[in-house]
């Protein structure tokens, strides 16, 4: 494998999708190229892109499954816009994608199904191989289906396994293609299947074929090699956001010396930070699946008050299900996270596509007055941070925090650098001891105007909570008019007052100029690379990406002051630009919003921001 | 988790450590007085340290009752005790965790985590006030009310078949259910010191009595001219016998109950059924619970008791053995856990 044809060269970045049936193992075939592109030190971020469907009829557009990674020798911020390399599988898969490549991309197809009945399923009128339809591509006709039969015949396996390991030719291609080694997948195959040698030894030759293919074939010019980043020295590993919300919330309840309590019902996309959590019995989590959504926060809320790091996961549907239970933990002025991994509404609306629609949910939808810390999380690697910070604030301002990410972080993965648990901040719940005399249930803390935290179980500290309003200090049932309005305030306040305790809005360019770009949790990459990008043109512009929402950090003002111009980008129609509005009602804000279930792409921004520098 | 030392010490407590300085807002005559009382006098003798009790509530008449309490307590939202009950029983499986619900908090609002909680069998004990009517938004029809019962929002009567709480109960799994009646403090205690012993869910229906909008909703079991014949006061290993002569009793007659008269038409005593608390099978307690007058005495006393692993138990069980298997003893292992690779 050593003796190469092909010349060699050097990129940048490069993204690569692979794409074929929902059961072609594509999203298997992606994560060990993302796992092959880290021990080639790139930088990199992944996205898979799977149908709402388990197995959506087979060969068609709605059955295809894909997964982008975008990889560089320089940072990454994103998975990537259009790509550069597309395997597709079978024609339904060649059909979903041609508007996520590039012009003159690479194609690489399974010639073998680019049938007359591959056509049909996949709704192509005419042979789009001699129509025209891939004028300009770079097309790689690989007959994927013949060669990997012919790579196993020596294996006595049925015709069904066989086509199962098809996946790992395409794999082999890609691999020769960037220059991989092949001992990462064959490791990942021998401990996958170490009671099944015939499997570990189909995917191996298979694999070994479609690389020795690549090596082969005329057709492929040259290979390339993208040189590694310059990441910071440290420990790495690949990390989805959902795995790295679960984690977050694992490290802040080691830091603040409770147990993890999660009450939670499967919702696309977050159940895997359930998933995740019920795996880690062996840190003492608890991790409940509960019969509904309101069950999930409710024993969450039980347990809250029990004295364990309480929360609860859901997606925006489950969120409406448990709006009255979180106007319960405001009341009751009790610790609780709920997480919101947001996808496209109202109603089920999107499950499996991402959009940032739920905020004012987050900001409003209970009944009272009900104010909650909001965190949102601005990357994948960031759900982890963002996961830690809203448990340490919920935790040490006895009040519940929202922490919205999305359906693109929580799938999407990036490259973590591991952090070592001594460097996280230390968490201080404001816990009593047994026998404080001291003890009301609604004495404040005059500081942060958080109550006290007393555990079922701790002498002398019995007393009661609920959702009824209580008298301030005593805790008591209290109708009184003055009371209420006391409480109230107090409750805001708390909220407000969160703003001492996290950064001040970080501005990524000058500190004044003609435009400010204003965005917010998950589209921190693409804001960031598009912004960079028209700095380095020479463009004023700058970029404020807010993750603290609730309360705004405390200089959110003075950044918004020092523009001419301020567009506010979201992936709604435009919730955070009316909190802004009715924050700082003396800007002026113009928009860009985008509501199809994609994320933004860099070239559309520039195109906002140019327009708005010239107007 | 570092050990626990359980000390076994003599818990001198009294109804007064349990009694709280709150008024009790409920009306005179209100059948939730005396429920109060009886468990203000099972609380002290239990055993269990005064700290470690949680009372659990949703929203209604009844569900006012832990701010009545001195313990630990939620008075939560319209349904959901059974769940944040759960929540707390999980986080700690020590505490004694109590339950106090309505008719319809617990099986109209809340029914969902009410069948499931009892499915899950986790360790709990629910005290369910059936009064049939909402009392605290003054005098709509529940899920128990009796077909045909006029209420605000049944002008008519009402169009639906009530639930039975016990079949219920028993038709999620259940493991524990008894049945007692608020003029009855003494059986009361006895019967709520039996579900407190009970590892698992365990469910007593009080027939309470709502003197304002359902009064005498449970005549026919509990005044005094009908009672002795409609009450059936059931202990394991005796023979269903009930009657103010003591002189009736329940038999079963093919796959049925049949109510008898010792005495008439050759029955004798031996025929009389023998109650078997501890049947797994659940058949004979579902017929048990569903009797109703007039044609049958209602089931008062611990209709049916069978052990059965609770919930806590197999996950506390589960996390001692993860965590004496996994190599992941902490979160900066679980960062490094896995496939990881280093930039020098």
């Amino acid at each position: 494998m050593t003796t190469k044809k092909s010349k060699v060269v050097g990129l940048e970045q490069v993204v690569v999708r692979f794409a074929g049936d929902s059961g072609d193992g594509m999203q298997l075939t992606g994560s060990l190229f993302s796992d092959s592109t880290a021990f080639a030190g790139n930088d990199f971020a992944t996205f898979p892109d799977y149908p709402a469907e388990i197995r959506a009829p087979q060969g068609t557009v709605a059955g295809v499954s894909g997964f982008q990674i975008h990889f560089g020798q320089n940072t990454i911020y994103t998975s990537g816009d259009l790509a550069d390399v597309l395997i597709a599988m079978n024609p339904a898969s060649l059909k979903a994608n041609m508007k996520w490549i590039k012009n003159g991309a690479i194609i690489i197809i399974d010639i073998d199904a680019f049938t007359e009945k591959g056509y049909e399923k996949a709704g192509y009128a005419s042979d789009p191989l001699t129509d025209g339809t891939l004028d300009g591509y770079n097309m790689i006709k690989a007959p994927i289906t013949a060669f990997t039969k012919e790579a196993v015949k020596h294996l006595d396996l049925d015709n069904k396994s066989v086509l199962k390991t098809k996946n790992m030719f395409a794999l082999g291609i890609i691999m020769y293609m960037f220059n991989r080694e092949l001992k990462h997948v064959n490791t990942y195959y021998e401990k996958k299947f170490k009671a099944n040698p015939l499997i570990i030894e189909a995917n191996k030759a298979v694999l070994a074929a479609g690389f020795n293919y690549a090596d082969t074939i005329e057709a492929l010019g040259s290979t390339f090699k993208v040189e590694p980043a310059p990441l910071e020295k440290g420990k790495y590993r690949n990390i989805t956001g959902n795995v790295a919300t679960a984690w977050g919330f694992m490290a802040a309840a080691e830091r603040a010396k409770r147990e993890l309590f999660l009450g939670s019902y499967p919702i696309t996309p977050a159940t895997e930070i359930l998933q995740e959590l019920t795996n880690h019995k062996d840190l003492s989590v608890k991790a409940f699946q509960a019969e509904d959504e309101i069950a999930g926060i409710v024993s969450a809320i039980g347990a809250s008050f029990t004295g364990s790091l309480a929360i609860t996961t859901t997606s925006g549907p489950g969120l409406s299900l448990k709006s009255e239970a979180i106007g319960l933990a405001v009341m009751t002025e009790l610790p609780l996270v709920i997480v919101d991994v947001q996808r496209g509404g109202p109603s089920t609306g999107l499950p499996t596509k991402s959009e940032q629609s739920d905020l004012l949910q987050a900001l409003f939808g209970r009944n009272g007055e009900a104010p909650v810390i909001i965190i949102a999380a601005q990357n994948s690697v960031d759900c982890f941070y963002s996961a830690f910070e809203a448990a340490k604030l919920s935790l040490e301002h006895m009040t519940p925090a929202i922490l919205l990410t999305d359906g693109s972080l929580a799938n999407g993965s990036e490259v973590f650098k591991i952090p070592r648990m001594s460097d996280m901040p230390e968490i201080h719940p404001p816990l009593v001891k047994a026998n404080d005399a001291s003890y009301k249930p609604y004495r404040r803390d005059p500081e942060k105007l958080n109550r006290f935290w007393a555990v079922p179980g701790t002498e002398g500290l019995r007393h009661r909570i609920g959702g009824l309003e209580k008298e301030n200090i005593s805790g008591n049932v209290s109708h009184d008019p003055l009371n209420h309005q006391n409480m109230i305030m107090l409750r805001e306040e708390k909220v407000q007052r969160v703003a001492n305790y996290i950064p001040e809005q970080e501005v990524r360019g000058k500190s004044s100029g003609e435009l400010l770009v204003v965005s917010w949790g998950g589209t921190f990459g693409v804001m960031r690379t598009v912004v960079e990008k028209m700095q380095k043109e020479g463009k004023s512009i700058s970029l404020a990406h807010f993750r603290h929402i609730m309360p705004l950090p405390k200089n959110t003002e003075e950044v918004l002051s020092g523009f001419k111009k301020i567009v506010v980008c979201e992936i709604n129609n435009g919730q955070f630009v009316k909190y802004l509005k009715m924050n700082f009602p003396q800007y002026k804000y113009a928009q860009y919003n985008k509501i199809q279930g994609l994320p933004f792409m860099i070239a559309e921004l520039e195109e906002k921001f140019n327009a708005l520098l010239n107007e | 988790m570092e050990n626990q030392i359980i000390e076994s010490q003599v818990i001198n407590l009294t109804k007064d450590d349990f009694s709280s300085d709150q008024m009790v807002k409920w009306c005179p005559g209100c059948g939730d007085h005396a429920i109060l009382h009886a468990v203000e006098n099972v609380f002290p003798n239990l055993g269990i340290p005064k700290e470690d009790f949680v009372v659990v509530s949703g929203i209604g008449c009844s569900s006012r009752f832990p701010y009545y309490m001195n313990t630990y307590g939620i008075h939560s939202i319209h349904g959901r005790a059974a769940a944040i009950a759960t929540g707390v029983k999980l986080a700690n499986p020590k505490l004694s965790v109590w339950m106090i619900t309505g008719d319809g908090d617990c099986m109209a609002i809340g029914g969902n985590h009410f069948i499931h909680t009892i499915r899950r069998n986790i360790d709990i004990n629910i005290l369910l006030f059936n009064n049939k009517i909402y009392g605290l938004t003054k005098g709509q029809y529940s899920p128990t009310t009796p077909k045909g019962t006029k209420t605000k929002t049944s002008p008519q009567g009402t169009f639906e078949r009530p639930f039975n709480p016990g079949e219920l109960v028993i038709g999620s799994q259940g493991n524990f259910f008894a049945r007692s009646l608020d003029t009855n403090p003494k059986h009361m205690s006895a019967i709520f010191i039996e579900a407190a012993k009970h590892k698992g869910t365990s469910v007593v229906e009080v027939l309470q009595n709502c003197v304002i909008f359902f009064n005498k909703a449970h005549d026919l079991i509990t005044s005094r001219e009908t009672k002795d014949d409609n009450q059936l006061f059931i202990e394991h290993g005796k023979p269903l016998i009930y009657g103010k002569d003591n002189n009736k009793g329940i038999i079963l007659k093919g796959t049925s109950l049949e109510a008898v008269t010792i005495g008439e038409n050759g029955i004798t005593e031996k025929d009389i059924l023998v109650h078997n608390q501890y049947d797994a099978d659940p058949g004979i307690h579902v017929m048990l619970a569903r009797m109703m007058p007039p044609e049958f005495p209602v089931a008062l006393g611990v209709i049916r008791s069978v052990a059965a692993e609770t919930f806590e138990t197999s996950m506390t069980d589960s996390i001692s053995h993860e965590k004496e298997v996994s190599k992941i003893r902490n979160v900066d292992d679980l960062l490094n856990s896995g496939s990881t690779w280093t930039i020098e």
